[in-house]
C-alpha cells in the first residue's frame, strides 16, 4: 500500500487533493500568487468531503474504519496523552506487539492505556501482525489492567483489530482462554474503565479489551460480531454480498448508539479521522476527559453494580422478566 | 452399571443387510454396526470402541442429575429480533424453523437439580438449535441460572456445544460473551464452584467466554474445541492442520483442560470434584481414586 492511499469512493476527493498539491508546488517553484485558485480548490475539496462522508453506506464505513491512513492507538497516545511509558510482555511467553500498553497521563493524571496497534506498511504490519493479537497480547493487556487496579488508576482501551489471530500457535496457547479470562476479569475490575473503538471492532478479539464501564465509538468506526465478509460467506454463501451483510449487522456507530449498546459517539472531522488526525484526537480528548470525570464520581461499589447492570441488560428476549 | 457392561460381539454388517436402517447405527470410528438401542443405553458411546457420538441436550440433564430432581427454568424464553435481521431468510423464520425442528425455544436448557444429592444449577447447550449459537436467550438463561446458583449458594455447571455466536443478533450476540463472563465473575467472588463441560463441538464465542472459565474444565474424548474454526485457520495459515489439532486430547496436552472423562463416568467424576470444592465428605461407597479415575 502506498503512503497516500484512497478508497474507491474517495477518488474524486483524491483528485482534488492532487490538484491542490500540484498548484502549491507550482506556486512555490514559480513564485506565483495562487490564493484565489487555492481557495476555490479547497472549497471544492471541503464540499466533496462533506458530500461523500455524510452519505456513507455501512460497507463504506467499514472501509473508512480500515483506512490505511486512519489514526491508530499510538497516534492518539501521542496527541492526547503525555509521559507515556510503554510496558511489554505477558510474563509467560513473549511480547505481542499487536497490543501496545503502558502508563500515560491524561491532563497530568496517571492512567493505563491499552490498545490494538496496526502497522502502516508491510514491515510494520508483520511486526504488529495487522493488529491481530495472539493470547499473549491479551494476557499482557490483563496484566497491565491489574497493575492499574493495584494503584487505583483508570484504564483506557483503544480498540482497532480485525479480530484475534486464528492460527496454530494462538490455538495451542489458548486464544479462547485468554479472551475469556479478560472478559471475566474486566467485569470485576475495581477502577473506572473506558473503551473507545477507534477503527475496527472485530468480534471477540475486540471485546477482550472492551468490557468497560463506558463504550465509546469514533463516528466512522465499526463494531461487529463478525466481519461483513465472513458473515456474507456464511449466511449469503457468497463473500461478494458483504455490503448486504454490513448493512444487516448494524455495525456502525449510529446504529449501535441507536441499539443502546454504546454510550457515546465521537464526531470525526469532515473527510474522516484520517483527514485531520489532530482535530480528531482533540475531539476524543475532550470526551475521554468528560467520561472519566463522570466515572470518578462513582464509588467502586457503584461502578461494579452499574457495570453488571449494563451487561446484564444487553440483548432482547421475551418475556423480559 | 448395566449400560457400562460390554455387550456380546455384534453381528457382521452383511448379516443384517436386509434389516431396516433405523434399527442400526454404524460407529464412525470402529465401523462396527451396533443396535441403535445399545448406543442409546450407552449414552451414545460406542460399546465396542468407546467412541463418543454427540448426545442430545436433554440426555445430558438425565446423565448428570439425579432422577426426577431437575426443575427447568425459563423454558418459554424466546429471542427477539433486535436487528430485524434478514439474510437469505428472515431471522424470525429461522427461529421458528429451529423451534419446529427441536421443540425448544432456543439453544439452551437451564435449571436446577441434584447431582449425587448435591444441589446444582445446570445449563446445557443444544447444538441442534441453529448450531448451538449464543444469542440473547442463551446469554440471559445462563445469567439467570448463574444468579440462581449465587442466591442458593450452589455450584454451577455448564455443558457447552456451540458453533459460536448467533450472527443474526449482531453485536448483542457478542455482548453475551461479556454478560455470561460477568456472572461467572460474581460466582468467583462468592467462592462458588463453576464446572465447564466442553462437548463436541465447542468453538467461537462460547469457547472464548464461559466454556474456558471453569474452575475445572472437563471434556469428552475426541471433542472438537477451539476458538477459530479449523477451516478459518487453514485459510489463514494456508496449510493443512496437524492430525488431532483442536481435539480434547490436544487441549489437555496444551494445558487448557483439566481432564478428559468418559461420558459414562461423567456424573461420578464431577460429583467427586464438587465434594472436594464444597468440603463435603467422600461418600462411604466411594472407590479409591486413581490418577486416571
Ligand atoms: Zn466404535
Amino acid at each position: 500500500m502506498a503512503t497516500v492511499a484512497h478508497l474507491d469512493f474517495e477518488k474524486a476527493i483524491a483528485e482534488v487533493e492532487e490538484q491542490i498539491d500540484r498548484l502549491r508546488h507550482m506556486a512555490r517553484e514559480k513564485g506565483l500568487d495562487v490564493t484565489g485558485e487555492m481557495e476555490s480548490l479547497e472549497g471544492k475539496l471541503k464540499s466533496l468531503q462533506t458530500e461523500t462522508y455524510e452519505n456513507l453506506d455501512p460497507i463504506e464505513r467499514v472501509q473508512v474504519a480500515r483506512h490505511p491512513r486512519r489514526p491508530y492507538t499510538l497516534d492518539y497516545l501521542e496527541r492526547i496523552f503525555t509521559d507515556f511509558v510503554e510496558l511489554h510482555g505477558d510474563r509467560m511467553y513473549r511480547d505481542d506487539e499487536s497490543i501496545v500498553a503502558g502508563w500515560a497521563r491524561l491532563d497530568g493524571e496517571s492512567v493505563m492505556v491499552i490498545g490494538h496497534q496496526k502497522g502502516r506498511d508491510m514491515k510494520e504490519n508483520l511486526q504488529r501482525n495487522f493488529g491481530m493479537p495472539h493470547p499473549e497480547g491479551y494476557r499482557k493487556a490483563l496484566r497491565l489492567m491489574k497493575l492499574a487496579e493495584k494503584f487505583g488508576r483508570p484504564v483506557f482501551t483503544m480498540i482497532d483489530t480485525p479480530g484475534a489471530y486464528p492460527g496454530l500457535g494462538a490455538e495451542e496457547r489458548g486464544q479462547a482462554e485468554a479472551i475469556a479470562r479478560n472478559l471475566r476479569e474486566m467485569a470485576a475490575l475495581t477502577v473506572p474503565t473506558i473503551s473507545v473503538i477507534i477503527g475496527e471492532g472485530g468480534s471477540g478479539g475486540a471485546l477482550a479489551i472492551g468490557v468497560t464501564d463506558r463504550i465509546l465509538m469514533m463516528e466512522n468506526s465499526v463494531y461487529s460480531v463478525i466481519s461483513p465478509e465472513g458473515c456474507a460467506a456464511i449466511l449469503w454463501k457468497s463473500g461478494s454480498e458483504r455490503d448486504k451483510a454490513a448493512t444487516a449487522l448494524k455495525l456502525t456507530a449510529p446504529d449501535l448508539n441507536h441499539l443502546g449498546v454504546i454510550d457515546r459517539i465521537i464526531k470525526e472531522p469532515t473527510g474522516g479521522a484520517h483527514a485531520d488526525p489532530d482535530a480528531t484526537a482533540e475531539a476524543l480528548h475532550g470526551v475521554l476527559r468528560e467520561t472519566l470525570d463522570e466515572l470518578k464520581s462513582l464509588s467502586p461499589e457503584e461502578l461494579h453494580e452499574q457495570r453488571l447492570e449494563k451487561y446484564f441488560a444487553m440483548g432482547e428476549w421475551h418475556p423480559r422478566s | 452399571m448395566a449400560w457400562f457392561r460390554k455387550t456380546k460381539t455384534p453381528l457382521k454388517a452383511q448379516d443384517r443387510r436386509d434389516l431396516p436402517g433405523d434399527v442400526w447405527e454404524k460407529c464412525p470410528s470402529c465401523n462396527e454396526i451396533v443396535y441403535r438401542e445399545k448406543f442409546r443405553e450407552n449414552w451414545n458411546v460406542c460399546p465396542e470402541c468407546a467412541h463418543h457420538l454427540r448426545l442430545p441436550a436433554l440426555d445430558y440433564v438425565r446423565l448428570l442429575l439425579d432422577e426426577g430432581s431437575f426443575t427447568e427454568m425459563d423454558a418459554e424464553m424466546r429471542s427477539g429480533d433486535p436487528l430485524s435481521f434478514e439474510d437469505l431468510k428472515k431471522y424470525p423464520e429461522r427461529l421458528a424453523q429451529a423451534e419446529r425442528k427441536t421443540g425448544r425455544r432456543d439453544a439452551l436448557i437451564s435449571g436446577h437439580g441434584r447431582m449425587e444429592r448435591i444441589p446444582v444449577s445446570l445449563a446445557v447447550m443444544d447444538f441442534s438449535f441453529i448450531g448451538g449459537s449464543m444469542g440473547s436467550v442463551v446469554g440471559e438463561k445462563i445469567a439467570r441460572a448463574g444468579r440462581h446458583a449465587l442466591e442458593e449458594g450452589t455450584p454451577f455447571i455448564i455443558v457447552s456445544a456451540s458453533g459460536g455466536a448467533r450472527m443474526m443478533e449482531g453485536i448483542f450476540s457478542l455482548m453475551q460473551m461479556a454478560k455470561t463472563s460477568a456472572v461467572l465473575a460474581e460466582l468467583d467472588r462468592a467462592g462458588l464452584p463453576f464446572i465447564s463441560l466442553l462437548t463436541d463441538p465447542t468453538t467461537g464465542g462460547v469457547t472464548a467466554s464461559y466454556a474456558m472459565l471453569g474452575d475445572v474444565n472437563i471434556s469428552e474424548p475426541g471433542a472438537l474445541i477451539g476458538f477459530a474454526g479449523p477451516r478459518v485457520i487453514e485459510q489463514t495459515i494456508k496449510q493443512e492442520l496437524p492430525e488431532g489439532f483442536q481435539r480434547a486430547e490436544f487441549l489437555l496436552e496444551h494445558g487448557m483442560l483439566d481432564r478428559i472423562v468418559d461420558r459414562r463416568e461423567m456424573k461420578a467424576s464431577i460429583a467427586i470434584l464438587l465434594r472436594h470444592m464444597l468440603s463435603l465428605p467422600a461418600p462411604e461407597t466411594s472407590e479409591t481414586g486413581s490418577p486416571e479415575g
